[in-house]
């Protein structure tokens, strides 16, 4: 019986399970989770804060999950070391774990520069895990100010789901715009306006310097008071435990379609990666939910033996802000489209004859239709292009390609 | 399984469906208090111009990406019907994002909504399809299924 194991309890360590069991019912899986908690969706944090769901309702695949995929399930463990010449992974508690094959799904850890002072502030967190989560509902009351550093969308998540339960909540950023790396300077003041209007404060272009204690001493010259610290500037792919094994690591452990890694019987899913990203030509941190939880069954279903690829990677999100929707995919290569509104936009990018990218604020309606042609390098010469600027549909796509995927089973 | 298609060449646009889906998901006895002075909300749409028209609604496709992106798990296979929990469903959209044919969408409430087949309410079957008067939408078994 072969001897499975996954280390991550995230969205591509659960999927893993689900790719492992699409082949092979009988193996025997261990799944080790840094966290006491696993399989929940990890960007519902904020909404468990907005009151939005409760942790029964986070369970991503249902509570019974592992018990229905007959799955060892060891939480709140952590993995040490990874022999890859013997084949054993060893736990902080001296375990080992002999494999037959294992994948690495440690996602990434959360990233601070080093602001003098931090060490005097007595009320900081992290946004990032359940565990963060809760800590933050212990914390804040309704008198707390709440300063957020990083207004990407970790950081405005969670200025979100605190304003209701904070006093003030105040969101700076050393960038010019909100969600910098997502939104272009067309679209990012229409989040920032909604922001705003939504009872948030928003520094930007204005970060700190110093803390000290409950002060931040920003570049502006100005000195905020707060109660409560987020850090939210970043995040970087968990791959120390792989390294440490020689694996090849770029900007995260190197994949290729198979989610194969350079390392015999490792392959390796989710945010901890770096693989290709079809719209860039070139390979990226894809770091985004739905392709940890592609890649995660890619690489179970090859783990027992199967054939399957994750070859059309590109970053992709969905995003509200109290009432607003933001959508963005793909590389913003060369504008071919441009709508911008009070309270909403549209753009378009294309190269080289496909569409390679889009940024939607406002009416997301149907966006998977672009969403779709940026994944499979649909040719825009084989498309009515300039309806489907207009709105996504299927009219644009031509008879053909509706007779195949509305007259037959896709 | 048995599904939902669309012969676009008999459709004649009139979005009967569109009606009949609404009513099938409203949980009322009659049209008339379902949809009268209501906004309507059908999970099927009528789209098209001039003498092209089809409707569109999910796939329930074999592998389908709305349930490997979902971020809270609510959309799930029930046999082979794509289902939504919409009380896991926090309303980010995700499989809005995702849906290569814009047949997941969003609902009044946040959540986001789609066709169910009518396996979950009082029809039982798809009322786009019984309702069809020129056999456009059609139910039924069209393919051997490879998985």
């Amino acid at each position: 019986m072969k001897r499975y194991v996954i280390v991550g309890g995230g969205i591509a360590g659960v999927s893993c399970v689900e790719g492992i069991r699409s082949r092979d019912p009988e193996g025997e899986i261990t799944l080790v989770a840094a966290e006491e908690t696993s399989n929940y969706g990890r960007p519902l944090i904020s909404y468990y804060l907005e009151g939005k769901t409760d942790l029964r309702r986070m369970s991503w695949r249902g509570e019974d999950f592992y018990e229905k995929n007959r799955v060892t399930a060891l939480h709140a463990a952590a993995a040490e070391k990874l022999d890859p010449a013997a084949g054993e992974l060893t736990l902080s508690t001296g375990a080992r774990l002999p494999y037959d094959a294992l994948c690495v799904c440690t996602g990434s850890h959360p990233f601070s520069p080093r602001f003098e002072g931090l060490e005097t502030v007595e009320k900081r967190f992290f946004f990032t895990t359940m565990a963060d989560a809760l800590a933050l509902e212990q914390t804040v009351t309704k008198e707390s100010r709440v300063l957020v550093v990083g207004a990407g969308f970790i950081g405005l998540k969670c200025a979100e789901g605190l304003r209701d339960r904070a006093g003030s909540v105040t969101v700076c950023d050393l960038a010019e715009h909100a969600m910098s790396a997502n939104l272009d300077p067309d679209c990012a003041p229409i989040l920032e306006r909604h922001l705003v209007k939504s009872g948030l404060r928003l520094l930007l272009g204005n970060t700190v310097t110093r803390f000290e204690g409950q002060k931040a001493h920003m570049q502006s010259g100005e000195t905020l008071e707060f109660d409560v610290l987020v850090i939210a500037i970043g995040v970087r792919p968990e791959t120390g435990l792989f390294a440490a094994a020689g694996g090849d690591v770029g900007r995260g452990i190197r994949v290729n379609e198979k989610q194969e890694t350079s390392l015999p019987k490792i392959w390796a899913a989710g945010d901890c990666t770096e693989s290709m990203d079809v719209s860039a030509g070139e390979p990226g941190v894809l770091a985004v939910l739905p392709n940890a939880a592609l890649q995660g069954f890619c690489a179970g279903a090859n783990m027992a033996g199967g054939a399957e690829v994750f070859d059309k990677g590109i970053k992709m999100n969905s995003i509200g802000f109290f009432g607003l929707h933001i959508m963005s995919a793909g590389s913003y290569t060369e504008p071919i489209y441009t709508e911008v509104a009070e309270d909403g936009c549209k753009k378009l990018f294309a190269k080289d004859g496909v569409l390679t990218g889009f940024i939607l604020i406002g009416d997301v309606a149907r966006a998977g239709i672009y969403t779709s042609l940026i994944r499979e390098r649909t040719p825009l010469e084989s498309v009515d292009l300039e309806a489907l600027k207009k709105a996504p549909s299927l009219l644009p796509l031509g008879r053909a390609y509706r007779a195949e995927k509305l007259g037959g089973a896709v | 399984m048995k599904r939902v298609y669309v012969n676009e060449e008999w459709c004649l646009g009139c979005h009967l469906c569109e009606y009949n889906c609404a009513f099938a998901n409203s949980g009322a006895r009659d049209m008339v208090t379902a949809l009268k002075g209501k906004p309507i909300l059908p999970r099927i749409r009528v789209e098209g111009e001039g003498d092209v028209t089809y409707a569109v609604s999910c796939r329930h496709c074999r592998d389908p990406i709305c349930i490997r992106g979902c971020i809270s798990g609510a959309l799930h296979k029930e046999g082979g019907t794509v289902c939504i929990d919409r009380e896991k469903c926090v309303g980010c959209l995700t499989c809005v994002l995702l849906c290569p044919y814009g047949a997941v969408l969003p609902g009044p409430d946040g959540a986001a909504m789609k066709c169910e087949l009518c396996l979950k309410n009082a029809c039982g079957e798809p009322a786009c399809a019984a309702g069809c008067p020129n056999r456009a939408i059609v139910y039924e078994e069209r393919e051997e299924e490879t998985v």
